[in-house]
């Protein structure tokens, strides 16, 4: 690969880029319902990746086999927070629920640590190190599922919130809460399924992170960063923005990693960042 | 009283805070009538409306409906014993189009097996509803949108609709238009309790009227007596009232 070829890291970029939406969905969708900014999803989302790797070592599951458990434990979770912790810091104040985010935050991060240790981790399976090419060019396989993990999960979710009564329900107690309650919505309980969904989410996203790159009970905050990245270049609360978000970071990286160097890859993402912020403040695709 | 009351509201005090909105407060809403609540900014309508749907609870006093004590239920078991509010300033979901509003209407369990039949009334009461079905209901004119609001509110399938300000800021022809439909969905069987500051309009328009000063009802009684009475004439109008 000569420094003039930008196929591959444009590849490289699109295909991260499902990952990179894969992990901002849930913090998107939890802004766009509750207008909370989720400061504990990178760690729910590193939690996902330390649950399919407890489930690999313990059990011998394959990681995406094991989502199969670590999914609707993470829901039930999800739940509980939202109606034992956020619910109640809601009818506090609006700052409250962000403080209990950040608690969340630090609990997971040191439950983490006793549990496995600071040791950094990997999902390794037997595919990890398998590729596939296109053309001449090979690419990492896991690349290629993040990808599709998060086409797979973004489509899911926008079906859910325009075709089920349920997410109707979570769209309409997003757009207007006090009608959304006069139409017969118990909107607590909305929140908490938007809640735990999100963490549904985050457990996918968990998985594949862990299959694509090594994590430590600290990894939280830069997911938390990326799925930051993303939102705001998307738009938040749009499930398609979010998405297109993801893909247009993850170019940004890759690209500037390939002509600036590695060292500056992050660099240029928050530099785009300012610049959609400065620019269109409610994101490419938002309202 | 008659004894087809269908909402009993007796002698409820009703807060915002500390802030105290509704003073010892009792309404009868009878069975198949189109009652109006009349008076002032801040004079309670709302209060009274949302205390009705369950947003807010009395501190003291009862609201009976079907016999029932529904005061300290919350919004969604209101609407499912069939109370619907049409809130004031529309309120509709901007985002979405104008069928999703509509089927978001029939979220309550007892509504959603009638979706279909009720879409269809709906959109007998309101063609223009079926004409931009697939919009954005954003981007409907302030009368479309007060249309939709009503027709999602007919989609809880209710007994009761509480129906907030319908004509703030819309056109005499369509204030009009409106009036018909409320008129034909009485008809229906459904009984009507509507909050206006129009008084004019809307002692032609009701059967019965209970007029709100201050938190309190200073006045009640059939909308056409009310027009006679010295009091709402002097607080409301010039001196020709209700003729015209």
């Amino acid at each position: 690969m000569d420094s003039g070829d930008i196929i591959t890291p444009l590849v490289m970029g699109i295909l991260l880029g499902g990952l990179y939406a894969l992990i901002a969905l849930g913090l998107s969708m939890v802004f766009g319902v509750m207008r909370l900014i989720n400061l504990a999803h990178g760690d729910l989302v590193v939690l996902g990746s330390y649950a399919g790797y407890g489930l690999m070592t313990l059990l011998g599951l394959d990681p995406i086999v094991g989502l199969l458990i670590s999914i609707p434990l993470m829901f039930a979770l999800g739940f509980a927070i939202q109606k034992y912790l956020m619910g109640r810091a809601f009818a506090i104040s609006s700052e409250a629920p962000l403080i209990i985010a950040f608690g969340i935050s630090l609990v997971i991060q040191n439950a983490n640590q006793i549990l496995w240790t600071p040791l950094s981790r990997a999902l390794n399976t037997s595919y990890s190190n398998l590729s596939f090419s296109i053309g001449e060019r090979q690419f990492p396989l896991t690349y290629l599922l993040d990808f599709m993990a998060g086409i797979i999960i973004m489509l899911a979710l926008r079906e859910f919130l325009t075709r089920t009564y349920l997410g109707r329900a979570i769209t309409a107690a997003s757009q207007d809460n006090k009608a959304a309650q006069l139409m017969g919505i118990n909107t607590k309980r909305v929140y908490g399924y938007a809640f735990a969904i999100a963490m549904m989410s985050a457990a996918v996203a968990g998985v594949f992170l862990g299959m694509t790159f090594p994590f430590t009970p600290t990894s939280g905050v830069s997911f938390l960063t990326i799925a930051f990245g993303t939102v705001i270049i998307g738009g938040l609360g749009s499930m398609l923005g979010t998405f297109i978000g993801g893909i247009i970071l993850g170019i940004v990286q890759t690209l500037g990693g390939h002509f600036l160097g590695s060292a500056s890859q992050m660099l240029i993402v928050y530099v785009i960042v300012l610049v959609i912020l400065s620019v269109r403040p409610q994101g490419l695709f938002g309202r | 009283m008659s004894d087809d009351v269908l909402l009993k509201i007796s002698n409820i005090d009703v807060f915002h805070g500390t802030f105290q909105a509704l003073w010892n407060v009792s309404v009868d809403i009878r069975q198949g009538e189109m009652l109006a609540l009349i008076g002032a900014n801040t004079s309670g309508k709302t209060t009274l409306l949302d205390t009705v749907s369950g947003l807010l609870h009395p501190a003291k006093g009862s609201i009976e409906f079907g016999g029932r004590d529904i005061g300290q239920l919350d919004p969604y078991q209101i609407v499912e014993l069939g109370i619907t509010q049409v809130p004031e300033g529309r309120r509709i979901f901007p985002d979405m189009s104008v069928q999703d509003n509509l089927v978001i209407g029939s979220y309550s369990k007892s509504a959603r097996s009638k979706k279909s039949e009720n879409i269809k009334k709906v959109y007998e009461h309101f063609p223009k509803l079926q004409e931009r079905r697939k919009q954005i209901a954003k981007t409907l004119s302030g009368g479309e949108q007060q249309m939709l609001a009503i027709g999602r509110g007919l989609m809880a399938d209710p007994k009761l609709m509480l129906i907030d300000e319908m004509s703030l800021g819309l056109a005499p022809i369509v204030i009009d238009e409106l009036f018909r439909a409320l008129k034909r969905i009485k008809e229906r069987g459904i009984t009507i309790l509507f909050v206006e500051q129009n008084v004019r309009r809307t002692l032609q328009e009701a059967d019965r009227a209970y007029i709100l000063e201050t938190g309190r009802v200073a006045l009640s009684g059939d909308a056409a007596q009310l027009c006679e009475e010295d009091q709402v004439k002097k607080a409301y109008f010039g001196v020709d009232v209700c003729g015209g």
